[in-house]
């Protein structure tokens, strides 16, 4: 067994709490922007809606749903390439990829928040 | 000889030719025949050369593990019936160096459970004369669930990630760790947390599940390994971030005076 530190439990507890924030959450903002709003269970005025993000706590309430939601799946794809392409090399080059496109997605999803 | 039905056995006998073979054989398909029954029954009767292990014949040794039509199970557990009308493929154990015929190297599997320090680690200082260590049926019950284990390496030959990455630790020997982390006699957790957490530890499972699919003890390794993610990432941070707070190395126990 190789002797540098393991960063892979750092990576899993972006993991683990992107899959709690997510499975929580994401189901009810289906549930209300994707079935309730088209299907008119439910209106509301854009600009309403636009107020209601712009408070400081539903900044930081978006900001963490979808970051952690990006870290969760970046996490995931990684080990799901390595488990279909039954590859260990590809390991390395797919967690650079995975980890670098949730904290890129990190940093425009804190950009967008913030300027919205 | 009433109803009988063909055993497909791949054979691997080193000194008379290097590369493993098929070897077809007829076998009496009575009631209640296991598959390693087929097995006693060739060596016995058609070919003493077939090599196998096997021991209590009831499912409690874990020394009959084999893939049988590409799964691993115990061969005494597996009924011939179930195959009707056969034929039934019989391999070693998937992910294991194969040594003879059905019989695989267990060397690496022994160094792995070794690895996570399976036994009671504890600085409390006991006599003979303080008498039993007593516990609760809910502090038994705690780790109960990984004692099961026979260490019949069934889920090693089911878990891909095995097969990938031969440093890692492996379902059994995790859910062994855990059987002495979640013990409330020991304290050797730190030590634990060392092989664990590195390289070839539980991080590197990736959540596929089939360890505990293929337990016939339904020790279910995932689960062991999912509740060792949740308190291995808590002591990552606590290293990282205030190395007093995390869990202080114990000395390692008996065992490590014996040796
Ligand atoms: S965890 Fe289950 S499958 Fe794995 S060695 Fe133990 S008893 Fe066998
Ligand atoms: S012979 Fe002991 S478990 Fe099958």
């Amino acid at each position: 067994m190789s002797s540098s530190r393991n960063n892979d439990p750092f990576w899993w507890s972006f993991f683990g709490a992107g899959g709690v924030f997510s499975s929580f959450f994401i189901p009810i903002h289906v549930l209300l922007l994707g079935i309730a709003l088209p299907l008119a269970w439910w209106t509301v005025e854009p600009e309403t809606l636009l107020e209601l993000v712009r408070h400081p706590l539903a900044r930081i309430y978006l900001f963490m749903l979808i970051s952690l939601t990006l870290f969760h799946a970046a996490h995931r794809i990684r080990f799901t390439l390595h488990d279909l392409l039954l590859a260990k090399q590809i390991d390395t080059p797919a967690a650079y990829l995975c980890y670098t496109g949730a904290i890129v997605g990190t940093v425009v999803t804190l950009v967008t928040v913030w300027t919205l | 000889m009433d109803k009988t039905i063909k055993i497909q056995v791949r054979r691997y006998l080193p000194e008379k030719q290097p590369d493993p073979f098929w070897q077809e054989y007829e076998v009496p398909l009575e009631p209640k025949w296991g598959v390693l029954d087929a097995l006693i029954y060739i060596k016995d009767h058609l070919d003493g050369s077939l090599s196998y292990r096997w021991s209590c014949h009831m499912g409690v040794c874990g020394s009959c593990g084999m893939m049988v039509n590409g799964e691993p199970a115990l061969t005494c557990a597996t009924f011939l019936e179930e195959y009707q009308p056969g034929p039934i493929r019989i391999e070693p154990l998937a992910n294991f160096k194969v040594l003879r015929d059905l019989i695989i190297d267990t060397d690496d599997f022994m160094g792995k459970l070794k690895s996570v320090k399976p036994w009671l680690i504890t600085d409390e200082k006991r006599d003979i004369t303080d008498g039993e260590n007593r516990q609760t049926p809910a502090e038994l019950k705690a780790f109960k669930q990984y004692t099961l284990c026979i260490n019949c390496m069934l889920c090693y030959s089911a878990c891909p990630v095995v097969g990938l990455n031969e440093d890692f630790v492996g379902p059994a020997a995790i859910a062994l760790a855990q059987r002495y982390n979640y013990d409330n006699r020991d304290s050797g957790n730190a030590a634990r947390h060392d092989t664990l957490l590195a390289h070839g530890g539980a991080f590197d499972c990736t959540l596929i599940g089939e360890c505990s699919r293929a337990c016939p003890k339904h020790v279910d390794p995932t689960g062991a390994i999912q509740r060792y993610k949740a308190d291995g990432a808590m002591e990552y941070w606590k290293r990282l971030i205030w190395p007093k707070a995390a869990t202080a190395p114990k000395n390692d126990g008996i065992v490590k005076q014996i040796d």
